[in-house]
């Protein structure tokens, strides 16, 4: 971290127990004129709870709505331990204490148990200004989506102080590889949860996996797999494990990204010579050429918000650069002009702003570009960073770097204000894709086939 | 005047992230994974070697040795060199000899970059080779080209010495 005159360090230690097995994630946040709000999730009133059979201590709901607003680098949660009080009701709240402690904002919360090994948590958010409540609700699910139910709550405490849609109970898709470079390699293309929790591993292959890639609603992946001893495409449910083989042409097949309806699949194939971008339609099974480029590498195609637009990688140029192409005329636009290497472009749904990598100076960084107002920010430090992919409201990017000759995956504000990076206990992890927003009811589904397990 | 920058350093042990010491969950493996047949330079069965064919019936040079079967290429680029077009046609005439000796031809490339676009110079790279022995004579259906991109490098190394050994085609005889 870079250390200046300007640049004073505050270093302040937050202790969240949540579980046994715990680990240090180091936030890095650095600001400018804007500070942090400031707020106070206390610890939730009721009996303790624990999100999985076993011997495993009790989990806080508050804990995590308050890692994950930290994790925003928007918030700055106070610890429990420096609180004048634990309210767990509204009328123990009095915002005197909170005020001494400079705070903006409590969240307090309280957690019953309902039959059917359910629980009931409601949470309140408070003003401390104005001395009011602003939002209050009541999540009912079962004890194994306790940390559903703390990311919903952050979720819903983040939209309503920021305006802004929050995506802490979102999911993260990604490949670890164990002994990666060795013949014994072996790879396992794994989902977790946003703040890397609830790790489940999802296919398994001693073969390459890559490039997953979420349908819209959030259920299957489509990867690339090596499971044939060459590249062939697979379209996976998350929850069944069924599986399906969409594309094994002749050559490559590659870079598989789900159109916004979900329907179809664009990918590049190098079946009629050289690598191009096709769209395959999901239920018949039809193939459509959309680039025509005899000597280019067309590749990495990410469709635009209504699907009537590929963004894609291609070196028709010479170089690899970015370009856009409208579906219903073909005609192809360059979008990077900055840096001699440009590629895996990943669009937000808002169809405005695109990450990729980007070379500068030969180190590969990724940058982030507001195609509207023709803006271009590198956002990470690192070298060797790839598979940028957003959050879902645009806030986070995720992406692959290495450090000390190992692949992690690492996480920045498109802001570039706060980064940290999720740690691995081994091998390499690559590949991450962020889902989409997820309904609550997909969750409830993913934490079903979890427990029955 | 500049903004007066802080800095924030929040340590936080949280939960098991990405799966710290807990043991991983079992993979939901639905259909078996079918361990691909690995492609190696198979005895071949000719019934008499001629010179230019060492005991195991591939190629060798005049001096007896067998020929290269690694080219390797600059970054992001498909271009074999000089040296290789010249062993490259020595195996076009091995192959036009034994038309049924069959390639397959690996395509490779360095760590750096994307992962996509290097399976896709990957194949251009093996498709420079290819390019070279059809232009040779040789048969279309004698050569099969696979490209593994960066996911199967020679040297695991993150520096240009591995980088260099990793952009590669290979030939394997089969």
């Amino acid at each position: 971290m870079a250390m200046s005159g300007l640049i004073k360090a505050i270093a302040l230690a937050l202790i969240l127990v949540a579980s046994v097995c715990a680990q240090a994630i180091e936030i890095v946040i650095s600001e400018g004129w804007d500070s942090p709000t400031k707020i106070a999730v206390v610890p939730f009133g009721g009996p303790p709870l624990r999100d999985r059979p076993g011997p495993v201590p009790p989990l806080n709901v508050a804990d995590i709505v308050s890692f994950d607003l930290m994790r925003s680098g928007q918030f700055d949660a106070l610890p429990s331990d420096n609180m004048l009080s634990l309210p767990t009701t509204s009328e123990e709240v009095f915002f005197r204490d909170w005020r001494i402690l400079g705070m903006d904002y409590v969240v307090i919360g309280r957690a019953e148990l309902a039959p059917d090994d359910r629980v009931a948590v409601t949470y309140s958010l408070f003003d401390v200004n104005s001395e009011r409540e602003i939002k209050s609700t009541t999540w009912t699910a079962g004890t194994a989506q306790l940390r559903d139910i703390g990311h919903w709550i952050a979720d819903e405490v983040y939209e309503q102080l920021t305006g802004v849609r929050g995506a802490f109970a979102t999911k993260i898709v990604y490949v670890l590889v164990e002994n990666p470079g060795t013949p014994y390699a072996s790879y396992r293309l794994t989902v977790a949860d946003a703040d890397g929790e609830r790790e489940r591993v999802v296919y398994q292959s001693n073969e390459p996996i890559l490039s997953p890639s979420w349908s819209p609603d959030g259920r299957r992946l489509a990867y690339v797999s090596f499971e044939t001893g060459r590249s062939t495409i697979v379209v996976q449910e998350i929850d069944t494990g069924v599986r399906r083989r969409v594309a094994e042409y002749r050559g490559i097949n590659g870079a598989p990204a789900f159109s916004p309806d979900g329907n179809r699949l664009a990918m590049s194939l190098s079946r009629d010579g050289n690598s191009e971008i096709y769209i395959k339609d999901l239920t018949t099974g039809e193939l459509r050429r959309v680039t025509r480029r005899p000597s280019a590498i067309d590749t990495e195609p990410s469709w635009g918000p209504n699907g009537d637009s590929i963004i894609f990688t291609s070196d028709r140029g010479g170089q690899p650069q970015i370009y856009r192409l409208d579906l219903a005329t073909s005609l192809p636009e360059r979008l990077t002009f900055e840096g001699d290497y440009n590629a895996r472009p990943r669009l937000l749904p808002n169809g405005r702003h695109l990450v990729y990598i980007h070379r500068r100076n030969r180190v590969y960084h990724i940058a982030w570009q507001d195609l509207e107002r023709d803006v271009v920010r590198v956002l990470t430090e690192t070298s060797l960073d790839e598979s940028p992919s957003l959050a879902p409201n645009g806030m986070m990017m995720i992406y692959a770097t290495q450090v000390q000759g190992r692949g992690i995956l690492a996480v920045v504000s498109v802001d570039s204000r706060v980064k940290y990076n999720l740690p691995s206990a081994v091998g390499d992890v690559r590949e991450p894709a962020w889902s989409p927003f997820l309904t609550v009811d997909a969750q409830t589904l993913a934490a079903r086939a979890a427990m029955a397990r | 005047m500049r903004p007066a920058f802080r800095t924030l350093i929040v340590a936080i042990v949280a939960g098991a992230v990405l799966s710290a010491c807990q043991s991983p969950p079992e993979p939901v493996v639905v259909e078996p994974v079918v361990e691909p047949e690995v492609v190696r330079p198979a005895p071949a069965a000719e019934p008499t070697p001629p010179p230019r064919v060492d005991g195991d019936g591939n190629p060798v040079d005049a001096s007896g040795q067998p020929l290269g079967r690694t080219f390797y290429f600059e970054f992001d680029q498909a271009r074999l060199s000089e040296r290789d077009l010249r062993v490259l046609a020595m195996h076009a005439e091995y192959l036009r000899d034994f038309r049924n000796r069959r390639v397959l031809i690996e395509g490779h490339c360095d760590e750096r970059g994307s992962r996509e676009y290097n399976l896709a110079l990957g194949q251009r790279r093996g498709q420079a080779v290819q390019r070279y022995l059809a232009t040779a004579g040789v048969r279309a259906s004698q050569i099969e080209i696979v490209s593994f991109g960066e996911e199967r490098p020679a040297d695991a190394g993150h520096d240009e010495s591995a980088w260099s050994k990793n952009r590669r085609a290979v030939m394997a005889y089969r």
